[in-house]
């Protein structure tokens, strides 16, 4: 079992009257960076910079990170910057980038640099993982939407073909074209890192990720829908003739672990009551369908169980949610995406270890995933909320969810390897609980 | 939009192995429109008074509509020049060409490349040119609603040729539109840099037609392409927006044809 941290790294401003539950909502690309504080940005930066440290240090695995542009819920519009600090300031943890937005790459060659450089500074630490972004990220760099897919698939095998072939080669592609690439950078770990595939809706991705081998990735979407896009892959892996398995199944999940069930539910709210966030059910603001799909950014016949309607909204609640908060003049919805039903439907699992740990093992043992990632320290938590909980996965929650893990025979993809289903050599033994 | 008695008929072309359907009624010499960026809807009051003059032919834009789409096509220029072959094939000698907003666009760039195909040229609100004052308003980054109504000299106008609430199929050929649109013109947004520096050269004679509400492409466009283009007249009309031919189409036809016989 490989046990991630992850927050979207939300720009926390108080003063901005965008944040909190009283606020007003943020409409997806509808905010002006004139509001932005440099000051209060360097102080967020290094917060979530020393809190992956901290992870580190209490016994996970991998501290992972994501991509958004020019919008409040997440700072990682740089991930790579981010990526390279962690590489040196940290020892042991995998920096797992979900992922690099490859179709907004005009120059995907820089990015296979980027990427090698990161995986030398951290001696092999990086996982990689390439998403096609959303509507928001083509329109801040300028990404012909159309060609969003075309894009994805062509930047992915020019960067594997930089790390694997040797050069200097020609590329004469579709949408990329160079007479010279032979980057002065090779990746440390041969014959590249692995490559992890996030996402929520994309029949097509999913189908990608199967045939390429690639874990899969699902990022807080509902158990059950969860459950049948792994079941989706399995069907395309039964198809290329292999066997999918736990190493090829990850999820990311709300996790919020506290001193008592009291400050649980308190720091565990706040999860609604940071910057909206069109990813974080309960608060994702106003919701521009025709910014989320731009044309021909998703085949409209081409979508997981997860989604009924053409916007990612239902696979969240997030439609539901919009709907309520519209027709109840804006007032924050009081059922489905509240902060009480998203704890009792286990979108969000909070409290003291002793109420975690069984919700854990219950996501465990539906899904039976092999990577999974605790997605905590967002919306609203502050730096305390982020390290009394972190503490709290170390000492308990860490060591409990591996035992559960052996019991359930999950095994993730650095145990058993995705290519070949084989196991792995294993290094020395990842130490539980900080110790 | 069709009436008890249908004026018109619906025909295939091929062009460069791409199936074109275009719609045709009218009698007289040949006058062929391209539509709007967001495709065309049907018969509509336009072409039927157009077509007391001309033999109105309207093809839906290869990628548009019922027209096979050129995966290759990436520009304005790529489908004048597939326009220009269907011309030639369905219109007969000297046509009259009318360019309804992107289709103004790539009309523009047909008379560009090839203006011999075609004896009179029309240019509508017309996109092309990168206005000199003002910008294109970016249907990338509004609803379908919204952009149509920016079209239109008021709200209540939209509403009254589309209703309160868009028929399905039309709100269906919006999406669908603005995907081929997305695939042709996404950066620069609605207009080619190289494209003015040939304007010069068009010795078609030119009618370039603006809405005096213009919303969508800025007027300074129209005032552009009139001093461009060496044989060019302008006509501002009142009380129309961006879609002069939704909204005044008796009056953009009578237009047409006196540019037409002059």
């Amino acid at each position: 079992m490989f046990i991630g941290y992850f927050t979207e790294r939300p720009y926390q401003d108080k003063e901005s009257g965008y944040f909190g539950s009283t606020g007003r909502d943020i409409a997806d690309l509808g905010i002006s960076n004139s509001e932005y504080n440099p000051r209060l940005g360097s102080e967020l930066y290094n917060r979530y910079l020393d809190e992956k440290v901290y992870a580190e240090e209490m016994g996970f695995d991998g501290v992972m990170l994501n991509e958004h542009h020019s919008t409040p819920f997440c700072m990682g519009g740089v991930v790579n910057v981010e990526a390279a600090i962690l590489a040196r300031i940290t020892q042991r943890v995998k920096i797992v980038i979900l992922g690099n937005v490859l179709p907004i790459w005009d120059d995907p060659l820089w990015l296979a640099e980027e990427l090698a450089e990161i995986d030398m500074i951290s001696r092999g630490r990086l996982v990689t993982g390439w998403v096609r972004g959303t509507g928001r990220e083509s329109v801040a760099h300028n990404a012909q939407a159309p060609f969003n897919w075309e894009r994805f698939q062509e930047a992915h095998d020019l960067v594997l073909a930089a790390w694997t072939r040797s050069g200097p080669f020609r590329w004469e592609g579709e949408h990329y074209n160079y007479r010279y690439v032979n980057p002065w950078a090779k990746t440390y770990q041969q014959p590249h890192p692995q490559i992890w595939i996030p996402g929520v809706m994309s029949r097509n991705t999913v189908k990608w990720a199967a045939e390429h081998r690639y874990p899969y990735v699902m990022l807080a979407t509902e158990l059950e829908p969860t459950k049948n896009s792994y079941d989706y892959y399995d069907q395309v892996a039964e198809e290329n003739g292999y066997e999918a398995q736990t190493q090829h199944r990850s999820y990311l999940f709300k996790v919020h672990v506290d001193e008592t069930e009291e400050l649980a539910d308190q720091a565990a709210r706040k999860y609604v009551e940071g910057p909206s966030n069109p990813f974080l059910e309960g608060n994702q603001g106003i919701v521009r369908p025709y910014l989320q799909n731009l044309p021909g950014m998703t085949s409209r016949t081409n979508l997981l169980p997860t989604v009924t309607s053409f916007t990612q909204s239902t696979a969240r609640g997030r439609q539901v949610a919009h709907e309520q908060a519209t027709k109840d003049g804006g007032q924050a919805p009081e059922d489905y995406s509240s902060y009480e039903s998203q704890k009792e439907r286990m979108s969000i699992i909070t409290g003291t270890p002793k109420t975690v740990i069984p919700k854990i093992r219950h996501v465990l043992e539906y899904l039976r995933p092999g990577s999974i990632f605790f997605w905590d320290g967002d919306g609203a938590m502050d730096h305390d909320d982020a390290m009394r909980s972190l503490r709290l996965m170390g000492e308990e929650i860490i060591p409990a969810t591996r035992e559960m893990a052996k019991e359930f025979d999950l095994k993730g993809p650095f145990e058993v390897d995705t290519r070949t289903n084989e196991p792995m050599a294993q290094e020395e033994a990842v130490p539980a609980g900080g110790q | 939009m069709t009436t008890a008695e249908q004026t018109w008929t619906e025909s295939t072309a091929e062009v460069a192995g791409l199936s074109v359907r275009y719609l045709q009624g009218g009698s007289g010499p040949a006058a062929v429109v391209l539509h709007h960026s967001t495709g065309n809807i049907g018969w509509v009051p336009f072409y039927e008074a157009l077509a007391q003059n001309f033999t109105v032919i309207v093809p839906a834009l290869p990628g548009y509509g019922q027209s096979e789409r050129p995966v290759w096509a990436r520009a304005p220029r790529d489908i004048a020049i597939l326009m220009s072959h269907f011309v030639a094939r369905v219109a007969g000698e000297s046509p009259t060409l009318v360019g309804l907003g992107f289709g103004g666009f790539i009309a523009a760039e047909l008379a560009a490349v090839n203006q011999d195909r075609i004896g009179s040229l029309v240019l509508v609100g017309a996109a092309g040119l990168q206005p000199d004052e003002g910008e294109i308003l970016d249907q990338m980054l509004v609803s379908y609603g919204e952009y149509m109504t920016a079209g239109f000299r008021d709200e209540a106008h939209y509403q009254e040729i589309f209703g309160e609430e868009v028929a399905p199929e039309v709100r269906e050929l919006w999406d669908f539109s603005r995907e081929m649109t997305a695939r042709l013109s996404w950066k620069p947004y609605m207009f080619n840099r190289r494209l003015a520096p040939v304007l010069g050269e068009v010795q078609t004679p030119t009618l370039v037609v603006a809405g005096r509400e213009e919303r969508v492409i800025p007027l300074a466009c129209a005032r552009q392409y009139a001093a461009a283009l060496p044989n060019a007249t302008l006509e501002i009309v009142d009380g129309a927006g961006h879609y002069v031919d939704y909204e005044e189409p008796e009056a953009l036809a009578a237009l047409i044809a006196a540019h037409a016989a002059s």
